[in-house]
């Protein structure tokens, strides 16, 4: 198989992180339940990946790294933890379900306003809106550092100095970006930065975090047992405890510090180039075919290693089960949870197939791909 | 059961202090390991730090080179 789905999940995971889940899942003991050894190996694992993660992501307090299962798990906490009743939040059309389904819930159940930034037909924004859509009871931007569908980029730095000029929080969903683009909280003016630990960082799926920078109150999302303070009857107020009820995953989180360190080792701006430079040799090949139609921003590579497109009017899911049966190459077709995106792209009939590149993959999958992408062309175009 | 000793016990805010302390102490070769914390002392961590008796100054050195505000600290009989 040729894997070309690594926006979903990168399926290929350095060596060292299966052999630090393997090793975990006969040595670890549950954290903070106890102080015998195993038990203590697993707080001391949480402990060491909580200053990884602080220091990858230039997070100042490494307490203030939550652990989550995931980025949807994180976005649920910081939405539902700092949006009040009444609170106006701006977010976009470019979001994943994760955000807006959150922001959804919170408009139906506490009466949040929300306003959205929209895009153009190359999934662009005007980092103006942001400005303009601003209100006296404004509490929160929250959106994506980029898009899941196009793999455009936002500058969260930009967004970041509106949201401080304004004293606004600012909630970062990093899903398609941690591990893959450098990220730094306090530069880019991050409030919280939610991620996942099985895209880019190339971690388990079952892992990932939230990211709190300064004295920003969130309140749980669910409470439970902690291991610690057990006769009080609410939850612990401390940091990360009061956003961690019930057993973490530490076998999973083993499997992330591992992974946290193949970055380091390799480098992120070497990943990086290599997957840009793969998605970069596809896209403008694949631009050239007859009846292609990709989806956008391409005059820049400060993007995501993702291609989107179309054949023709053909059915984005019929082109992506012939890209697995006839060639081999797995990707994704459909709404790929960005209902908003595929309106602005106009997609929404369609869907897209979106190509998403890894570390992994090679000259020869893209090549591959290519070949693949213009045969299938050939064959709606007839 | 083994036989009761005086220790020095540090009790802390939280898990994460107890963490970091265990592990600012270790890089320094610093006496001493985390047990479970005693029943007649009350704090927010489950975990304690237990260091040799009769140096409480250089213990309360250590914390304050970690950075860390112990809830407790008590010579005592364990």
């Amino acid at each position: 198989m040729i894997y070309l789905d690594n926006a979903a999940t990168t399926m290929m995971k350095p060596p060292c992180v299966a052999e630090a889940v393997t090793a975990a899942l006969t040595s670890l003991g549950n954290a903070s339940r106890g102080a015998h050894e195993g038990a203590l190996n697993t707080n001391r694992l949480l402990y060491r990946t909580r200053g990884k993660l602080a220091d990858f992501f230039g997070c100042p307090k490494s307490e203030q790294v939550i652990f989550t299962n995931n980025s949807t798990e994180a976005l649920n906490i910081a939405i539902s933890g700092t949006l009040r009743p009444g609170d106006h939040a701006i977010t976009t059309v470019l979001e994943h379900n994760s955000v807006l389904r959150p922001l959804y819930r919170l408009q139906r159940e506490r009466g949040i306003d929300l306003s959205f930034v929209p895009a153009d037909r190359r999934g662009l924004i005007d980092y103006e809106d942001f400005e303009r859509l601003i209100r006296p009871d404004t509490r929160a931007v929250v959106c994506t550092h980029a898009s899941n569908l196009t793999g455009n980029l936002l500058d969260i730095r930009r967004i970041g100095a509106i949201a401080a000029r304004h004293g606004l929080l600012f909630i970062v969903d990093a899903s398609q970006t941690a591990g893959a683009v450098p990220i730094d909280m306090v530069d880019m003016g991050i409030s919280l930065l939610c991620f996942t630990g099985h895209k880019s960082m190339m971690g388990p799926q079952g892992t990932g975090g939230l990211l709190i920078n300064g004295d920003i109150e969130v309140e749980p999302f669910k409470v439970g047992g902690t291991g610690v303070q057990s006769f009080l009857t609410e939850q612990p107020r401390e940091y990360p405890t009061r956003l961690e009820a019930g057993t973490l995953n530490g076998h999973g989180i083993a499997g992330l510090s591992a992974a946290v360190d193949f970055i380091r080792r390799m480098g992120i701006d070497a990943i990086r180039a290599h997957e840009i430079k793969l998605a970069r040799r596809f896209c403008e090949a694949v631009s050239a075919i007859p009846g292609v139609v990709t989806y956008g921003d391409f005059t820049t590579w400060e993007r995501c290693p993702v291609v989107a497109l179309n054949i023709g009017s053909a059915d984005s899911a019929l082109v992506c089960d012939a890209l697995f049966c006839d060639y081999g190459i797995a990707t994704r077709a459909g709404a790929h949870c960005a209902p908003l995106m595929h309106r602005a792209l106009h997609t929404k009939a369609q869907g897209a197939v979106r190509f998403s590149f890894g570390y992994f993959n090679t000259d020869d999958d893209a090549e591959a791909s290519i070949e693949a992408v213009c045969e299938i062309a050939e064959r709606i175009g007839k | 059961m083994r036989t009761k000793e005086r220790r020095l016990i540090v009790a802390f805010y939280t898990t994460h202090d107890a963490m970091a302390f265990e592990d600012y102490c270790l890089s320094r070769g610093a006496a001493g390991r985390l047990i479970p914390l005693p029943r007649e002392i009350s704090a927010g961590c489950g975990l304690a730090w237990s260091a040799p008796p009769g140096d409480m100054a250089a213990l309360t050195a250590l914390l304050a080179g970690a950075g860390i505000a112990p809830q407790h600290i008590k010579e005592m009989e364990i």
